[in-house]
């Protein structure tokens, strides 16, 4: 066993650090590691926060770890932040709201760029929650980038989701639409003392009124962030929704899909590194020109593509 | 590995080059650090920016847990020599000895040797081309 994962198990976060890194990156090192850990993983609460940009989700992730740490509970979050699409560059903020946590040596957070991945998430987030949930927090915060309406990935990646709304953002249209609010296990009014706040309470719950129910309310809860206001009952509402998930054998059922999925989608990048290592880039280009001559149209030249990437 | 500006700082295996910009004490305006960081943003590097009056603990911890290839510092109330020692004690003591350092903002010339001593590569100061910091983070920092 190496160094490091030895380091890991004894629990030393700058082990955690380095590992984290090399699992991100997607290293070989980095794979070996969570082959090792990953029987590990499984344990954790892996709470999802998501919502728009500006809604309050560093802020609330802050508030949430610092009310399960009085409850004598350690606590790992990863925050991710849109990576630039042009430099491939990032920077991430989202410590600033969190700086009460720093120096305890209850709570770790780490930070990650989206790295090009759709969705709200980053490409490797799934391994890299194995790794905080190996390493023995119980509970594991996700919070993804700015997301609007259509960033559902997180639903897959966390056991709950919560979806963080704020008043005067949109009428109840907006809400209706947005394909996120299907994803939500809890929802959250934050920023509450705003005016408007009572409203959009209702609005969400005559919307949720109209959704097919699962055998379980959706709870709507009012907070606001930087005091604290609401923080301890939304630790209530996320702990009742895991226990929910383990009596109804939904947990089973939500640990199948999401294995199913990673499976599924690395089998899909392995096949895509495998077409782009066996493919020349002067065929890649002559395809690429034939199409964008519209003498070839994407489907055909992605077929021949798959088609020569097998037959080396 | 290193890389230049000019080639992506995203390698065949996704390495970035991880940087964290922190302002240490009681400094109220952090234009200077954020300007450095989204000049390395736009150099592809992976920037973690930790907000204004930070301690030397709470950097070095920052450092740890975001396993960062270089920490920046930014500081403008002179109190550099006060600071930055403690902060290099608190990586040490953290096992961060190989995290490149580099520092930037109001710091007279007589300071230079002294903070070369202890462990700073570069001090940038008004004036500087923030190509030249990019340049500096890519040719130091071995993302891994």
């Amino acid at each position: 066993m190496s160094d490091l994962i030895e380091r890991f198990l004894a629990g030393e976060r700058r082990a955690l650090s380095r590992i984290l890194t090399r699992v991100e990156n997607g290293t070989p090192e980095g794979r070996e590691y969570l082959r090792q850990l990953y029987p590990r993983s499984g344990r954790a609460h892996t709470i999802g926060i998501t919502g728009g940009a500006g809604s309050g989700k560093s802020s609330l992730t802050g508030s949430l770890a610092a009310e399960l740490r009085r409850r004598g509970h350690e606590v790992g979050v990863i925050a991710v932040d849109p990576s630039s699409p042009f430099t491939q560059g990032a920077i991430l903020g989202d410590r600033i709201r969190m700086q009460d946590l720093v120096l305890d040596p209850g709570v770790f957070v780490r930070s990650m760029a989206s790295r090009g991945a759709l969705g709200g998430l980053a490409p490797t987030i799934d391994d890299v929650v194995a790794v905080m949930d190996a390493f023995g927090f119980p509970y594991v915060f996700i919070e993804t980038v700015g997301a609007g309406q259509d960033e559902v990935e997180i639903a897959g990646t966390a056991l709950t989701t919560v979806l963080v709304n704020n008043p005067g953002t949109g009428d109840d249209i907006q809400a209706l639409k947005a394909g996120i609010i299907e994803i939500a296990d809890v929802l959250v009014v934050n920023k509450a003392d705003r005016p408007g706040a009572d409203v959009l309470v209702s609005q969400l719950r005559a919307l949720l009124s109209l959704a097919p129910s699962e055998g379980r309310d959706i709870p709507i809860l009012s907070t606001v962030a930087t005091t604290g206001d609401g923080v301890p009952e939304l630790v209530d509402a996320i702990d009742e929704h895991r226990a929910w998930l383990d009596s109804s054998g939904e947990l089973e059922r939500h640990r199948r899909q999401e294995a199913r999925h990673q499976v599924l989608s690395v089998a899909q990048r392995i096949l895509l590194e495998q077409i782009r290592r066996e493919t020349s880039e002067e065929t890649l280009g002559d395809l690429v020109g034939q199409v964008a001559g519209r003498s070839l149209d994407p489907h055909t030249a992605a077929e021949q593509l798959v088609e020569q990437g097998q037959a080396v | 590995m290193t890389a230049s500006p000019e080639t992506p700082a995203q390698g065949e295996t996704g390495q970035k080059i991880r940087v964290l910009i922190a302002k240490p004490g009681l400094d109220g305006h952090d234009r200077g650090a954020k300007i450095v960081a989204r000049a390395l943003r736009d150099g592809g590097c992976e920037v973690i920016y930790t907000g204004i009056r930070q301690t030397p603990q709470m950097i070095a911890e920052a450092a740890l847990q975001e396993d960062v290839d270089v920490v920046g510092l930014s500081i403008l109330s002179g109190a550099h020599l006060e600071l930055f020692p403690r902060i290099v004690e608190e990586l040490r003591s953290r096992g961060l000895d190989d995290v490149v350092l580099f520092c930037g903002g109001i710091i007279p010339e007589e300071d230079t040797e002294a903070l070369e001593a202890m462990g700073f590569s570069a001090i940038f100061r008004p004036g500087t081309n923030t190509r030249d910091i990019v340049s500096f983070v890519y040719d130091n920092a071995s993302s891994e």
